[in-house]
This record gives C-alpha cells, structure tokens and sequence, in this order.
C-alpha cells in the first residue's frame, strides 16, 4: 500500500437549499473540490459518492452514474457508497483503498444528500432506515430515541447529566458562528438547549442534528504524486471501519459504540500515533450524547467521564483536544450522506491553516475524523497529518 | 416499507409468539431470530424456542416526536428489555405509570395492536411489555 492525499477539498453551504436539487448540490461541491486541488478533468480517474438514502428522499437511485455525469467526468467508473450516515466516510475509505492499491493516482470523493424535499415525518421514516428496520422503526423507534436509550443508560451507569450533554450544543454551536458553511451559525445558550424540549427524553431539540441539505467532495492523489499539484498536501496517516449490529437492543453495551473503539483503536494503531499526538477531532455528535460517547470510546478520556470531560473544557479549542470547532452535525448540520467526507475535510482546513481565524488552531499537524453510521453499526475513522 | 405486507405477515409467528433463536452449542439466545450464531458462526446449532415474556428494563426513553403511523399514541415510552434469559430487545413500554418505566423495573409481554398503514390499511400486531409493579 502507498501513501495517499488530500489535495483537494470543497463544500456547498449546508443548510435548506429550495432552490438546488441532489445534482446541483453535489456538482458544486465537486467543481469546489477539484478547482482546490488544482486538477483538470482529465486528471480525474475514478468517482466514489456516499449518499444514504435518494431513493427516499428524492426518488432518485443510481447516484455514482449522475455524480460522473453532472460532474462532467463521464465515462470514469464511479461508485454510489452507502453505509447510512457513514456514507461519506466509507466513500473516503473506498477512494483511499483504490489510491493506495495502486489502482488509480487521482480519484474524487464526494458525500450529499437532499433532505428537505420531503416532510420531517417522511425524513424521518428514511433516517430510521439506518437502524433496523423490522425491530426498531416497527416498534415506533425513532433515530433520536435510540441515542436516548443510550443516553439514559449513560446517566445511570456514570453520573451523565442532561446539562453536560446541552453542553456539547452549546460549545457546537460557539464554533460554527465563525463556520462560512454552517447551517446555524448561531450562539444557543445553556437554558435554551435546556428549555428546547423533549424529542425523546432526555434528548431535547437542541440535543439533535438538524435536517440538512449539503454535499462535500474533496479530492485524493498517491502522495508521491501530490507535488504535481499543489504545495499543501494532507496525508492520510490512516483509515480504518468497523462494523457493529444493527440494532442497538443486540449490542454487548448500551453506553458506548464498540465500532467505534475498534476503528479508532486500529486508526492509532496503524497511524501509529496515540491520543496525545491528537491535535484537532472532528467527531460525529449526531447527538450530544454522541459526542460524549465519542471522546470516551476514541480514548480521549476514560469511559463514563465525557460528560465531565467536555463540562470542564477539556473538549474546546484551547483544551487537550480540540473537537468539532467546525461546529460539528449540531451546527454545521448533518446532511447524512455528506457529512463523514465533510468531517474529513474540516480536519484537513485545519492542518493546512485554512479554518476561520476565530477557531484555527496554531500549527496543528495531525487530526482525527470519525463518521458513524445509524447507531454505531458502521464507524469509519480516519487520521491526517500536515504533509507540508 | 410499511406498506409491504409480506413483510408484516412474515415475522407473525415471532413476534405474536416471542419466539427467537437460541444456540445449542453456546448458550446464547437471540431476538430477533438469526440464520448464523455471531459467535460460533457454523459451528452454531440454532433452533427457534418460546422465549419468556419477563424481564428488566434496561434504559427507556419517553418519545415526544414520533414516526409517521404512531401519531395517535404520542407520547409514548421505548425501552430495551433483557428478557429472563438474557436474550434483548426494543419494546414499547405500556399500561404503566410514567414514573415506574425505568431502568431496573420489572415487566411482562403483552400483546397489541402496533400500529395501522391508513384508515383501510392493513393493522399490524405484536409485543408490547408493561411493567409489573413490586414485581420480581
């Protein structure tokens, strides 16, 4: 396996597009992508699209063949990847694979997905898709009932309170003002996340990722290439997935995603680095207690103390690691199929210095990005480091 | 999906009757059923068994917004239960008092209507568990 990447990144604005549909979304974040890394179309060999569920939200399926095709890179192999809210970064995994191979010196990835076409009933219906279908969702389950199950067995077993968990919106939201692409570049308050009330209890609104139209891409080369291109090379130090039941009911713990300790124990491993060499995570906080869970399982604090850890802003910019200062899916919003490849590349702003000033880190050289899918049946992390 | 009825009528026996699979050759017991035991793979010896319609509560979550068909209940409570044979499941939580769906309460299978597609749609049945107050 050779050394891959990033040499490229691009994003739409994240947010409610009325007025741009799946294919426009994902084209501009694709042109963003390739402009960035200054390559032509024809340098461009294979297309890998994480999209979680078109065929429920707009009715469109056979996404890879309309990425090439509005892309313009028609007739490149291109590929629809879907592992629900992994989507993005299992497509990040599956270009990388095919850099690192050897197979191919240039590919685009790319992540969408176009929620607000359909009601937030229907939404819904084709999020909780990414559970189990005939177990959960049958018996009135919903994706925020899930992370509440989690949740309050969180708070059972630890101590975990519903202000720790707010405090993780809080802090997102604190980020994302700065964030050009954040779907709510808004400070919330403390008593609002408290006061939002409930979903599924002990989530609150403000508890939950919003619905979100979006797309990001970015672009991968063999490293040993990456020259040819630009003088800011990322360098993928690692990529790593796991995969975990369905259904939540069927897992060994109900208070923390074992995909997640596997892939991220394997990412360390083979980027061969520890938590401490960390500089900067982008982790998948579809749910406050998300994030939590994320600090824990990933081994930035010992389990049962994420709630304390991010309470006592062991989490925030000038903390031990530094998380989600794009504002996270909270803020920045959670356009599922997008936004595994839009954590990677918020990573990547970061370690070239390009993050807006009011959260760029100063010379941070290596980062963290980890994607769930559903609730911890897919995790995909991956690890960069400044390769400049 | 919802409107698939092959889908519904499939799973009747198992859920009308808790039946899931337990594995000869480790012990383990699995709800739903599976083809293949997780940890003895083919080595597993699988067989369908009346599971018991008691347990604990593990977590439970009272939801406020709900999927499209169970409108009509909302709110209502979720929870994962360990049946007596350590075999898990998600399951409403009904019949009981807000303030005894917690975890480490015990509670007992009942049957009822899940949920109904459309005034003229097809009713789909199954478990719901309720807890069994000072029960052991």
């Amino acid at each position: 396996m050779r050394s891959v990447s990033v040499i490229g990144v691009g994003q739409t604005k994240f947010g409610e597009h009325w007025n741009d549909s799946l294919r426009d979304l994902v084209t501009d974040a694709g042109v963003a992508a390739i402009s960035d890394a200054n390559v032509e179309g024809k340098d461009v060999q294979a297309v890998f699209g994480g999209c979680m569920a078109a065929g429920r939200f707009i009715g469109q399926e056979h996404i890879g063949a309309l990425l090439a095709d509005q892309m313009g890179l028609n007739p490149l192999p291109a590929v629809r990847v879907e592992a629900a809210c992994a989507s993005g970064g299992v497509a990040l995994r599956m270009g990388y694979l095919a850099v690192a191979s050897g197979m191919y010196d240039v590919v685009a990835v790319a992540g969408v997905e176009k929620m607000t076409d359909v009601s937030t009933e229907d939404a819904a219906v084709a999020l909780a898709g990414a559970g189990d279908q005939e177990w959960e969702l049958f018996n009135g389950a919903t994706f925020p009932a899930i992370y509440a199950l989690m949740a309050q067995r969180h708070m059972l077993d630890f101590g975990t309170t519903e202000e720790q968990m707010a405090l993780c919106a809080v802090k997102n939201h604190g980020h994302a003002v700065s964030n050009p692409y954040a779907q709510f570049r808004k400070a919330v308050s403390l008593e609002q996340v408290m006061d939002s009330g409930y979903i599924a209890s002990p989530l609150k609104l403000l508890d939950c990722s919003p619905l979100t139209d979006g797309a990001a891409a970015l672009v991968l080369c063999a490293s040993e290439k990456a020259s040819k291109f630009t003088d800011k090379p990322v360098d993928v130090m690692a990529s790593t997935q796991a995969s975990d039941t369905l259904a939540l009911h069927e897992r060994e713990t109900l208070t923390g995603l074992k995909a997640t300790q596997v892939a991220g124990r394997d990412a360390f491993k083979q980027a061969g680095i520890s938590q401490k060499d960390v500089d900067v995570l982008e982790c998948h906080d579809c749910f406050s207690i998300a994030q939590i869970m994320a600090l824990e399982d990933l081994g930035f604090c010992r389990k049962g103390t994420g709630g304390k850890f991010v309470e006592e802003g062991r989490s925030d910019k000038d903390g031990e690691i530094p998380t989600n200062l794009s504002g996270g899916l909270k803020a920045v919003g959670h356009p599922v199929g997008a936004s595994g490849v839009r954590e990677a590349i918020d990573v990547v702003r970061q370690l070239r210095g390009d993050a807006p000033k009011e959260v760029q880190l100063k010379d941070a050289k290596i980062g963290v990005s980890h994607n769930v899918g559903g609730s911890g049946a897919t995790v995909v992390v991956h690890a960069f480091k400044r390769g400049f | 999906m919802r409107e698939a009825l092959p889908l519904m009528w499939r799973n009747i026996a198992e859920r009308y009757n808790l039946i899931g699979t337990h594995c000869a050759t480790c012990g383990s017991n699995y709800y739903p059923q599976r083809k293949v035991c997780p940890k003895c793979r083919r080595k597993g010896q699988l067989e369908g068994r009346v599971f018991p319609g008691k347990g604990v509560i593990l977590s439970s979550s009272q939801v406020f917004v709900s999927p499209k068909g169970f409108e009509h209940e909302t709110p209502y409570w979720l929870a994962v239960v360990e049946l007596d044979n350590h075999a898990k499941l998600l399951t409403q939580v009904v019949d009981s008092a807000d303030d005894q769906v917690k975890a480490g309460a015990r509670v007992e299978v009942v049957f009822r209507k899940i949920y109904e597609d459309s005034h003229e749609g097809a009713i789909a049945y199954g478990y719901k568990f309720k807890v069994v107050p000072g029960g052991k």
